[in-house]
């Protein structure tokens, strides 16, 4: 799939939203009917364009959300002083049309070709979201590829798909770090994703597990950094970074 | 026209005077964004060398002291990111492309950027002539630090920037176009912002 994720010309194309639902107080999911969706691969994205009644028009890029063979979806949180996201994640409900186009991006994908290479999927704050279209489509695909996701998340109430997560396949374990607010008697990791955290949550080097990373920029590149350092190979990882994007 | 987005109105962040600036689909930031396909190299000034090469060939190399040494420019530009954020008037200390390729005798049409890490990209050697591109070493008045691609990177900014490559090493001077990383992964060869040249087909 590398190397030909985008055929041929990338046109816009009219969704209609079918589900709305809150993940968070600040992050919602948005499932889409896209009539002429070509399929998509987990891990690519797609881009929105919203247009005002004057014409003025805005477009973002947001990662899919479900898994290939799955309707559409996109999980967007809000950023307070952006200009799309508050617009998609409150003023959005079912039954609204938005314009996309899509799926991009062929780099940071994952198909399940490859049963042997154990993946170790590293998330901060919505970076989850591509990682959950890798994991659903491991369940779809039966397949036993060994995943560690480790997730970096401000507090419980922030963890987005948390059920979902919760009720992940044998094979996939997710292992939460929370950084500023901990639940009474949590017994899980407290702080930033570190070197000594990755030491003892990720896969060994020699495993060469497949990488990925994605969350805000800062975040990135201590995880790719502090894996770097532990050995894994850095053609091995792959990152996304966000952060930034809207106009502040 | 598109079709309307109901109860959406936008912020419209631009100045009239910066919208003429600022291509179709893009947005002002005074942020900058960070994006990268991997794990920011770290290559140490003492190693760093930067090569023009050709047919494998390395027709003329340079290390950090000797760029340093050639003639540089101060350059104020707008760059612009295909994940749509554009950022006006950056500054930037930079070698011009001019100023390395002047006493090469080369029959290249085309170019090819290598960098740290493995990236590449790919753009005609007519767009990286005539003060159009430059080897940038300092990003407002400051060393260029290593996330947006220090020690050193290439500066395109009339194509999008990830034809500015981070932690660039050298160019491979070639008789045919040859893709470069996001160039096979979907994105468009040439990358015109002002045509909207995001991806394969646009």
């Amino acid at each position: 799939m590398a190397g030909t994720a985008v055929r041929g010309r990338l046109t816009w194309q009219v969704a209609t939203v079918e589900t709305v639902r809150d993940e968070t107080a600040s992050v919602r999911t948005i499932g889409l009917a896209v009539p002429d969706w070509a399929g998509h691969t987990a891990g690519q994205h797609l881009d929105v364009r919203l247009t005002a009644e004057d014409g003025y028009s805005a477009e973002r890029s947001y990662s899919i959300a479900s898994a290939p063979g799955e309707p559409v979806a996109i999980t967007v949180e809000r950023l307070d002083d952006g200009e799309v996201s508050p617009y998609l994640t409150e003023e959005l409900r079912s039954g609204d049309e938005i314009e996309i186009r899509g799926p991009i991006g062929g780099y940071f994908i994952w198909t399940g070709d490859d049963a042997a290479t154990p993946l170790l999927l590293v998330a901060g704050g919505s970076g989850v979201v591509p990682f959950r279209s890798i994991i659903r489509h491991r369940h779809n695909l039966g397949s036993d590829v060994s995943v560690r996701l480790l997730y970096s998340a401000r507090s419980l109430p922030d963890v987005i798909y948390q059920a979902e997560l919760d009720d992940a396949d044998d094979g996939v374990a997710v292992i939460y770090t929370l950084t500023r607010h901990q639940p009474p008697g949590w017994a899980g990791h407290t702080g930033r994703v570190d070197r000594r955290l990755l030491a003892e949550a990720a896969w060994p080097a020699q495993r060469d597990p497949l990488t990925f990373v994605c969350g805000p920029t800062p975040f990135v590149e201590a995880v790719a950094s502090g894996l770097v350092e532990l050995g894994y190979p850095a053609g091995l990882i792959k990152t996304e970074r966000f952060g930034g994007t809207e106009a502040p | 026209m598109n079709p309307i987005s109901r109860g959406f109105h936008g912020r419209r962040h631009e100045t009239a005077a910066d919208t003429a600036r600022v291509p179709p689909g893009q947005h002002v930031t005074s942020d900058f964004p960070v994006l990268s396909a991997g794990p920011t190299p770290h290559t140490a000034l003492p190693d760093w060398t930067f090569s023009l090469r050709q047919a494998g060939t390395d027709l003329r190399t340079w290390t950090w002291p000797e760029l340093l040494a050639l003639p540089a420019e101060e350059v104020t530009v707008d760059i612009h990111c295909v994940t749509r954020w554009s950022k006006l008037d950056t500054r930037w200390k930079a070698v011009s492309i001019d100023t390395l390729l002047a006493d090469i005798a080369h029959q290249a049409t085309f170019a090819l950027a290598f960098c740290d890490g493995g990236y590449t990209t790919n753009m005609p050697l007519a767009d990286l002539t005539a003060g159009q591109a430059w080897v940038a070493y300092s990003y407002d008045d400051q060393p260029l630090p290593p996330e947006h691609g220090g020690p050193a990177r290439l500066l395109v900014p009339h194509l999008y920037f990830w034809k500015s490559a981070k932690w660039v090493r050298g160019l491979d001077l070639l008789a045919a176009d040859e893709p470069g990383f996001w160039e096979r992964y979907g994105y468009h060869n040439y990358g015109d912002p002002w045509r909207e040249q995001r991806y394969a087909g646009d």
